[in-house]
């Protein structure tokens, strides 16, 4: 397959850029939440505008009513929620959710919500300030029928408006996923701002009693359901971070072609010239590199995880440059909250530390690879 | 197009790389001086070398995308895609290392006359002839286009004199593709020409320049009286400018290729004894392997647009700049992983100093073929558009 978009392909990307730039602009939904204080952090009415347009079936088969498209698709719209800094649970419930149901008997409970935009869905991974899904220690005891959860989670991005959370926990079959409803008695929930005005949430397990059926593939399973759930979630985030770093790079070298200083534009510095010369050829890199895992992802091919990890801490590195250089770049207007470059530099931080930081991604790499 | 209608030709791929390439062929290339390169007198390293050369060749595979009539497969740019993917698969080298595939050929293809390609294309395709580039100049670095090499119209000859410099492997070169002052009264651009002429001319010397890594793979190159044909001019007179940038932007691409190290995926792989106990030299090591699969995964994405003509025409000068500081950060990294052992210049327990030469040889990839800032520059101004001279 070539390692470019394909003519469908190219035509979502307008369509999605087209409507997510007038729909899901800052002014009109980030800055508009935030200043409103919503305790949601996202617009539902947005969330059902995404579901009619058909981007919420994008990671659904056509015999569950979905598209039965794949993770390239997926993640062009993520770039443009990642270009207009859009807060939408796009990534958490149609992508990463999606994921981790596919096969399940779980999907009929689930897709039809997310297929109108009814639902929001949410996972319950962290237990700590990283992303450390090796080490999970929550505890699921089996009780009558089902399972009582006991334990903390953090880091749960929408978890405070989510109407279905996605818990990994350990069984004494091994690690299992729950799909945990939004009513369960012993969850408490507390909504948590984020530097972005994101709104996570840190949960708190009491023994919260869930049914049976409430686990995600198999008691024991859930191995295969997280790696799909972050598989699929790491390639996404790379995908929003690639959209919030071009974003911040062409605000950037806009700026460049109108500031002047010392009677010049300050894009004739050569000194700048470079450093947004190389800032382009990161950015294109990791869009290559994610674009290369979505593929294989969608091709179910053995390499993807490790390039789902390559892509991941590339784009986080890649959009870090972007957004450090944005501010820079604008000297002391970048530093003012009117200017929407310092936004980007919020979201950027937030989507690194997401599913993995570039050095967790390193790190899993090189064990891949043996060293 | 779809994996499915190019099962048949990816068979067929399989079945004749499975009966042609020797299996020396498939053994890894240790360095320039183990690679085939041809020429009138070619130096092959073994009888496995020169059978997979005339194998290829015969097929039109060293140069598979190049139309039939001028040597090539005549291959599309999907089945071009399949056989390198096959030949990958099996490790099989490149069987003919030519700047003249590589560079003069794609430049021919756009701007030689009929008989030029008939003539020039197919010895390239078939490793007849081994080619070097006369560029840079004592004073023409990265200002190239001030380059003084005089060409003047004797009727009808060509006279060249002058000299270049930084000529690839010239004291070993058949035939020179040459930039060449036509007009000295005109602004700098204007007055090139592109010029192709024999090495064994009278009036051509080459002298090779000892490197930091004591090899001499570059020349200074004299021009003396030169006596050239009138139709080895290639594209209009005073024109060549538009050929040699045409031209570098090929080279540009080849040599972004250094970025690609090879055909495994880890460097930490290679090194993981070395980084066992040393926990800062593994982080920089897992972070090169980060950057070196992301850009194997540009690479490609890059290769695939230029196949259908949607990569940005100075798209190359990213590649290149990419592509070279990452091979140099490679070497800086097996370097520090090799500690004293990789600072022994001569003894065969080194392999003679493979790795620090290897190493020095790299710092030129950021220099030769426009530098780093040469390309940034180019990049700044052509792909961001930003203003200034």
């Amino acid at each position: 397959m070539p390692l470019y978009l394909n003519d469908d392909q190219a035509m979502l990307r307008d369509t999605a850029r087209g409507f997510i730039a007038a729909e899901g602009a800052i002014a009109k939904q980030l800055r508009h939440l935030r200043d409103a204080g919503s305790k949601d952090g996202l617009g539902r009415d947005l969330w059902k505008q995404f579901a009619e347009m058909g981007f919420t079936g994008i990671l659904i088969d056509e015999g569950d009513g979905g598209l039965g498209l794949g993770h390239v698709e997926a993640g062009i719209v993520l770039e443009e929620i990642g270009r207009n800094l859009t807060p939408s649970p796009f990534l958490t419930s149609a992508v990463a959710f999606v994921a981790a149901l596919k096969g399940t008997a779980l999907r009929e409970r689930w897709y039809p919500g997310i297929l109108s935009g009814e639902t929001v869905a949410a996972l319950a991974i962290d237990e700590g300030a990283k992303h450390r899904p090796d080490s999970i220690a929550m505890r699921a005891e089996r009780s009558g029928n089902g399972f009582r959860l006991s334990g903390a989670k953090q880091f749960v991005v929408h978890g405070a408006s989510a109407d279905v959370t996605l818990v990994a926990a350990r069984t004494d079959e091994g690690l299992t996923l729950f799909a945990v409803e939004k009513e369960a008695r012993g969850l408490d929930v507390e909504g948590v701002r984020l530097a972005d005005a994101s709104i996570g949430a840190r949960l708190a397990f009491d023994n919260v009693e869930v049914d049976a059926d409430a686990v995600v593939g198999e008691v024991g399973g859930g191995e295969s359901v997280l790696a799909r759930a972050l598989n699929a979630g790491r390639a996404g985030a790379a995908a929003e971070l690639v959209g919030v770093g071009a974003a911040a790079m062409d605000m950037t070298v806009g700026y460049l072609k109108q500031r002047k200083q010392f009677g010049r534009l300050i894009g004739e510095f050569q000194a700048l010239q470079f450093r947004a010369a190389h800032l382009y050829s990161e950015l294109e890199i990791a869009r290559a590199a994610t674009l290369k895992a979505q593929q294989l992802l969608d091709e179910g091919d053995s390499g993807a995880e490790a390039m789902v990890s390559v892509a991941k801490a590339k784009a986080g590195r890649a959009a870090q440059l972007a957004v450090q250089e944005g501010v820079q770049m604008h000297g002391g207007i970048g530093m003012t909250d009117e200017y929407d470059i310092g936004l980007y530099m919020k979201r950027d931080r937030v989507l690194n530390e997401l599913f993995g930081d570039p050095a967790y991604h390193a790190d899993k790499l090189a064990r891949m690879h043996g060293y | 197009m779809a994996e499915g209608d190019m099962g048949e030709f990816r068979e067929d791929v399989r079945a004749w790389l499975e009966a042609n390439c020797p299996a020396e062929m498939r053994e890894p290339v240790r360095g320039e001086s183990d690679m085939c390169w041809g020429g009138r007198n070619p130096a092959f390293k073994s009888e496995a070398q020169r059978r997979w050369l005339e194998a290829m060749a015969e097929r039109g595979w060293t140069v598979p995308d190049w139309p039939k009539d001028y040597g090539g497969g005549g291959l599309s740019p999907a089945e071009t895609k399949v056989l390198r993917q096959e030949m990958a698969r099996i490790g099989a080298r490149n069987p003919l290392m030519s700047f003249g595939i590589s560079m003069l050929g794609p430049a021919l293809l756009k701007y030689g006359d009929e008989e030029q390609k008939k003539r020039f294309l197919t010895e390239i395709a078939r490793g007849e002839i081994r080619w070097c580039q006369g560029y840079s100049e004592p004073g023409a670095g990265s200002d190239l286009a001030s380059l003084q090499t005089k060409c003047e119209d004797k009727g009808d000859h060509w006279l060249v004199n002058g000299q270049k410099v930084w000529t690839s492997y010239a004291d070993k070169a058949d035939w020179i593709f040459c930039l060449v002052r036509t007009d000295p009264q005109v602004p700098k651009h204007q007055g090139i020409s592109f010029l192709l002429f024999d090495m064994a001319s009278e009036g051509v010397s080459t002298r090779p320049i000892l490197l930091i890594s004591g090899y001499s793979p570059f020349c200074e190159t004299f021009f003396d009286d030169v006596k050239v044909p009138k139709d080895q001019l290639v594209g209009a007179l005073n024109k060549g400018w538009d050929v040699a940038k045409y031209l570098l932007g090929h080279e540009r691409e080849m040599i972004s290729g250094m970025g690609l190290g090879g055909q495994s995926d880890s460097l930490g792989q290679a090194l993981a004894a070395a980084v066992a106990d040393d926990p800062i030299l593994r982080a920089d090591v897992a972070r090169f392997d980060v950057d070196q699969m992301a850009f194997r995964a540009m690479s490609e994405r890059f290769i695939d647009e230029l196949k259908v003509g949607q990569a940005h025409p100075a798209q190359p000068s990213m590649m290149k700049y990419a592509g070279t500081e990452l091979n140099k950060a490679r070497h800086e990294l097996v370097m520090a992983a090799g500690g004293s052992d990789a600072l022994e210049w001569e003894s065969e327990r080194s392999n003679k100093g493979k790795a620090a030469r290897e190493w020095l040889r790299t710092k030129a990839n950021s220099i030769e073929g426009g530098t780093s800032e040469i390309q940034l520059g180019i990049v700044a101004k052509r792909i961001l558009e930003l203003p200034g001279g």
